[in-house]
């Protein structure tokens, strides 16, 4: 190797070597003036000091030996221009060329003929090429489309076997020496940095050059055998020589997890693989303790792709197709009760209903609804008289016992109120049918024992609270309790509800907010009871009538606003006047069509009818009673019957006969839609016991729906 | 037929019937000359339904480009991308962007086309009224198009900034690129429209009459563009009856291609011998101007939408004018302008890309009545003759080639249609390249058409580069 001797390419298509070591002033070796067009490039042989390879933009490569006048050979690429030519460095004969096209070709120095190989690197030109300094059968490819893509020249297919996405046009690509996957790439628009990448790890450069202010020209290693000096020249009139520690490291500044949500409400999750790794095995996310979102949800890991070389994994979580479905809704929506029966029945109907269901917070409200505004009667007097020992006896009892622990009962009330805010706002960003239902038997197994901690204390602290009240008024309880056996119509004494019981719906609205039905369904019952008790107590006291309808409506506001709908408005109906004053006309009326529209998706005819008759706003109301009108024609003489529905004015006749008995038909008529024959519903039916024809004798076989 | 009766009928009614005025879809070229609608073949069929299915017409410019097929579909392809598809700017700006260039050359064909266009996406018609009644922000974009239309090699990094940098009204990078695309897209456009003689369409102003046949035959834009009737006459036996002189024409121009390729090799140029026939090049370039250039008639305002005096067509004088020289090798297309066009307006790049090529590499190895001909020399010369008017420079092309190949009769079309295609009339256009078919000169004029693109297009990216740098 001759370090004086020097070889350029200029755009007129000149080839020019400079000797360094010449004496005279001008360094001028020698011209080559062979190339009809620019040359992209000159390199020399790896080994041969005389060897020089040209690549021009007519499309043809030369190769000059340098004690010659004149090219020893062409090779014509027989396509477009040729970007880049690269010697091998192990294999002596061998040198590849890239072109304008995306095609990278192979040649054998000695047979300018023909290439040995051909393959299509990139969409758009190929820039650059380089030989791997190690691997022999490796070559590197940076094209216009911001690709680095390394080739596997061994097999009889060249093979891609890595690539590397960077941002901009890849216009020198240059491995680094002494260590097999690193590559330095810079590029020639828009970004003036240069990258040194691992090729296994394709997204995050692992080191970054950003000294320049324009666009980096050339990039080359200072040494075969030193991996931490580059030289690099730039259009901004400088030139750098980079070492390698001054680097700066992308990888420090990128964030290492990565968490997001999709349109459908799947959560994607990124992060090092040893955190996922560790409990591989489990279910539920690691997180699942510390960040409510997941257990809020019951996450299954369907998918879990594993990137070896970066080392980080993802994981989607889909949110359960069964929660999609909206079977609940129908089911629901046919065996709600909304009236005709006590207040008290209908709530406990609807929450047996919604129970049923699994939808244990709906059934809670419902439990809670009946507490609020229904009292006693539902109770039998003898479960009602031994609860009522039992707080007697137990009164004393638990009096001091609570005395002691008001201060922790009333830490974790605040406590809870916090998490009430917090869960809320992602009650909020799930849809409506979201997983809660499925989750139970899952988080009492894992979620809940913290919570179920405060829930008891919060507990305790109420019923403290109820029996401190009993206490102070033992004797007006028993004055009140001949009132329910008495089967009075509840329902107007619970308008003017005692109500400084929102100590309990405060109770009662913590644990469904914070994931745990399942607990505080087996609280209820005990809670109802105490209520009761009180209920009398503060009945005394005159306090203001409605005192808790505020809650109650922000209760159906909730429900509303997570897409829930139906219990809203199935409240609203059940309530009726108690709660209707609440909340303003217009919303009313928004959830009622919403939920109307709903029913009539489901083709839930019947059911919207219903609603449409029981709601108390005056634009749903009316919907009923907008187009009511049947128009029929005459059986006889198909004209259409004005006034009264059997008897045709114009031919005198009676229309609708009944088949069966030959009576005008005045009520409810029933007739084919094929011959137009029918008659009494009562008789048809009859009829079609036995036959499956036309009962008028038309021959007709009659189809009822 | 049922059409042809409904107008009867309505004649008879005494409702006027607007007729046709135009002789096909050229002025330029004979009627019968051009491809008929009904015998085309299946790719030119695929490529008329396409077009019509996307504008609901078939323009007269489709009709004229269907002599290259392969052209016209990617010519199509990346028209609708920039006016349809997705893209940074809303629907109704970017035809108001196109009849902003058009209007730059009075190409009231053009004009006329997009403002119905405009309307149909629902734009302002107040914006017709002129340029001053449009938002600032496209008023801001005036400045651009004026001299992206006549002096490209003026555009600065300052002008961008002025777009960018303004605090409200201001132009992101990506709708710069989008409106940038489309300006010398309907310059170019412009210019193909008057190279090739464009008549309008029947629905728009000047398409159409209601006279009868006989009193006239010329509209509004051949006044305008200097056609006279009288002019057909004169040069329509010239360009049907081969002289001897135009034989000798073809011929000579083979021969110099044949001798130039031979003795390429032989004579080398110095450095600095190249260098001043570029400059040399540029220089005369200036100066080749029609002789008919001064009895045209004079430009009338033909798009009424920019009465504005301001934005009135402003000539520079040509004389003692210096282009500096801009080194191909410092901005090329392949390498950097598609690189920015692709990162900021994703797809255009690569559509961009495909047109170039295939208007460039173009050939059916014909020349008039000869066949096998490499004619890669000749579109170079006149590819690169182009670019050497906006002083872009190749350092590798030997200048002399194209005093050589190209005539003056020649350089003076190629000089009119791509700076000012207002000027071009038919007397131009039939008095180059007598002897070739209307196909080849309409080959020709996609190659100004691109390499004007092209050129325009470098020198709006590199001062968005230098910008962005």
């Amino acid at each position: 190797m001759d370090e004086n001797l020097l070889a350029t390419a200029a755009t007129n298509g000149v080839v020019v070597t400079w000797n360094l070591g010449k004496p005279s002033r001008n360094k001028q070796d020698q011209l080559f003036t062979e190339h009809k067009r620019t040359v992209n490039k000159v390199c020399f042989h790896p080994t041969e000091v005389y060897m020089l390879l040209s690549g021009s933009q007519d499309g043809y490569m030369k190769c000059f030996d340098l004690r010659k006048k004149d090219s020893v050979s062409t090779f014509s690429g027989q396509s477009e221009s040729v970007r880049d030519v690269q010697f091998s460095i192990r294999d002596y004969f061998t040198f590849a060329a890239t072109f304008e096209n995306g095609n990278v070709q192979l040649w054998d120095i000695r047979r300018p003929d023909r290439y040995e190989r051909m393959f299509t690197a990139h969409n758009g030109p190929v820039f650059c090429c380089d030989w791997h300094p190690e691997d022999r059968g490796w070559l590197a490819t940076g094209g216009r489309d911001k690709m680095v893509k390394v080739w596997d020249m061994n097999t009889t297919r060249a093979k891609e076997i890595y690539c590397v996405q960077t941002i901009a046009s890849v216009a020198r690509v240059k491995w680094r020496p002494e260590c097999k996957h690193h590559i330095a790439t810079c590029s020639m628009m828009v970004d003036h940095n240069i990258y040194v990448w691992d090729v296994r790890r394709p997204f995050i450069p692992s080191a970054m050059f950003e000294e320049h202010k324009d666009v980096t020209t050339g990039i080359v290693w200072r040494h075969l055998h030193d991996p931490y000096f580059l030289l690099s020249g730039s259009k901004d009139s400088t030139l750098y020589q980079h070492i390698f520690k001054d680097a700066s490291q992308p990888i420090d500044r990128a964030n290492p997890e990565g968490l997001c949500y999709s349109l459908y409400g799947d959560l994607a999750f990124a992060a090092k693989e040893s955190l996922i790794s560790s409990d591989s095995n489990r279910k539920p996310y690691i997180g699942d303790r510390r960040h409510p979102i997941f257990f809020k949800r019951k996450l299954d890991p369907t998918e879990q792709f594993e990137y070896i070389s970066s080392s980080s994994a993802l994981s989607v979580f889909e949110t359960d197709v069964e929660s999609g479905s909206m079977d609940w809704f129908v089911h629901t929506a046919k065996q709600y009760a909304l009236a005709g029966r006590p207040l008290a029945e209908l709530c406990d109907h609807n929450a047996k209903v919604a129970k049923g269901l699994d939808r244990n917070q709906v059934a809670q409200t419902w439990t809670m609804l009946r507490i609020i505004y229904s009292s006693l009667g539902t109770v039998s007097s003898t479960n009602l008289n031994h609860s009522m020992g039992k707080g007697s006896t137990t009164l004393p009892l638990m009096n001091s016992f609570n005395l002691k622990d008001i201060p922790s009962g009333l830490g974790s009330e605040s406590r809870l109120d916090r998490s009430k805010g917090e869960s809320r706002t992602e009650n909020i960003l799930m849809d409506s049918s979201s997983t809660l239902i499925n989750n139970e038997d899952n988080e009492e197994t894992e979620g809940s024992d913290v919570p179920a901690d405060y829930l008891l204390g919060d507990v305790e602290a109420d019923e403290d609270d109820l029996y401190m009240m009993d206490h102070e008024n033992p004797h007006a309880e028993e004055q009140e309790y001949s009132l329910p056996q008495e089967a009075f119509p509840l329902r107007h004494e619970i308008v003017d509800n005692p109500s400084a019981l929102d100590h309990l719906q405060d109770k009662a609205d913590s644990p469904h907010v914070s994931g745990n039905e399942a607990e505080t369904v087996s609280l209820t019952p005990v809670e109802s009871f105490s209520l009761i008790s009180i209920s009398h107590s503060l009945y005394e006291n005159r306090l203001p009538s409605d005192f808790f309808n505020p809650i109650v409506r922000d209760t159906l506001l909730f429900y509303a606003e997570q897409g829930d709908v139906q219990t809203a408005v199935s409240v609203l109906i059940v309530l009726g006047d108690r709660i209707r004053k609440e909340i303003d006309e217009q919303t009313q009326e928004h959830w009622y069509t919403s939920y109307i529209d709903l029913l009539q998706r489901f083709q839930l005819w019947n059911i919207s009818n219903e609603v449409i008759k029981l709601s108390t706003c005056r634009a749903i109301n009316c919907l009923n009673q907008a187009s009511t009108t049947l128009h029929i024609n005459c059986s006889n003489c198909k004209r259409p019957m004005s006034n009264r529905g059997w008897i045709c004015d114009r031919c005198r006749q009676c229309a609708s006969m009944c088949a069966v008995c030959h009576h005008v038909v005045k009520g409810l008529f029933v007739w084919c839609q094929g011959c137009s024959h029918g008659g009494h519903l009562q008789h048809i039916m009859k009829w079609l016991e036995t036959s499956s024809h036309c009962p008028a004798g038309c021959g007709h076989l009659c189809e009822y729906t | 037929m049922l059409c042809a009766t409904l107008l009867l009928l309505n004649q008879e009614l005494g409702i006027r019937i607007p007729r046709p005025l135009g002789h096909g879809p050229s002025r330029f070229i004979p009627e019968k000359e051009t491809v008929q609608v009904g015998s085309e073949d299946a790719m030119m069929h695929a490529l008329f339904a396409d077009s019509f299915a996307t504008l609901g017409r078939l323009d007269n410019v489709t009709l004229v480009m269907v002599f290259h097929p392969q052209y016209l579909e990617s010519f199509l392809k990346t028209q609708h991308y920039l006016l349809q598809m997705d893209g940074p700017l809303p629907l109704h700006y970017r035809h108001y962007i196109g009849i902003m260039a058009a209007a730059r050359h009075q190409c009231s064909y053009l004009v006329n086309l997009h403002v119905n266009d405009f309307l149909h996406v629902g734009g302002d018609p107040k914006w017709l009224n002129g340029l001053e009644n449009a938002p600032q922000k496209l008023q801001n974009l005036g400045e651009l198009n004026k001299m992206l239309a006549h002096r490209p090699w003026l555009i600065t990094k300052e002008h961008i900034e002025q777009l960018l940098k303004t605090e409200e009204n201001s132009w992101s990078l990506a709708e710069l690129i989008h409106a940038v695309v489309l300006l010398t897209h309907y310059h170019s456009l412009a210019s193909f429209t008057f190279g090739c003689g464009i008549s309008p369409e029947i629905d728009c102003e000047g398409g159409h009459t209601f006279r009868p046949p006989s009193v006239s035959n010329y509209c509004l834009c051949d006044i305008t563009n200097g056609y006279h009737g009288v002019d057909d006459i004169h040069a329509s036996p010239a360009a049907s009856i081969p002289t001897t002189e135009s034989v000798c024409e073809v011929e000579a121009l083979m021969e110099k291609m044949k001798q130039l390729q031979e003795c390429r090799d032989e004579e080398e140029a110095s450095q600095e011998e190249m260098a001043t026939r570029f400059e040399r090049e540029k220089r005369e370039s200036m100066f080749v101007c029609s002789s008919e250039d001064e009895e045209s008639a004079p430009t009338r305002d033909v798009s009424r939408h920019f009465e504005d005096t301001s934005y009135g067509y402003k000539d520079f004088s040509r004389h003692g004018m210096h282009v500096p020289t801009f080194r191909a090798q410092d901005y090329s297309w392949e390498d950097h302008g598609y690189s920015l066009v692709n990162r900021l307006y994703p797809d255009v790049g690569q559509l961009l890309d495909e047109k170039f090529h295939i208007a460039y590499n173009l050939t059916y190895n014909t020349m008039a009545m000869h066949k096998d001909v490499d004619t890669s020399m000749l579109r170079r010369a006149i590819w690169n003759y182009i670019h050497c008017m906006f002083g872009i420079r190749y350092d590798d092309y030997d200048y002399g080639e194209i005093n050589q190949l190209l005539d003056r009769s020649f350089k003076v079309y190629i000089k009119t249609v791509v700076c000012t295609p207002e000027k071009t009339t038919k007397r131009m256009y039939d008095s180059f390249w007598r002897q070739f078919e209307h196909s080849e000169k309409v080959h020709v004029n996609l190659l100004l058409v691109e390499a004007r693109m092209q050129a325009e297009l470098l020198y709006a990216l590199r001062a968005i580069t230098r910008y962005m740098t």
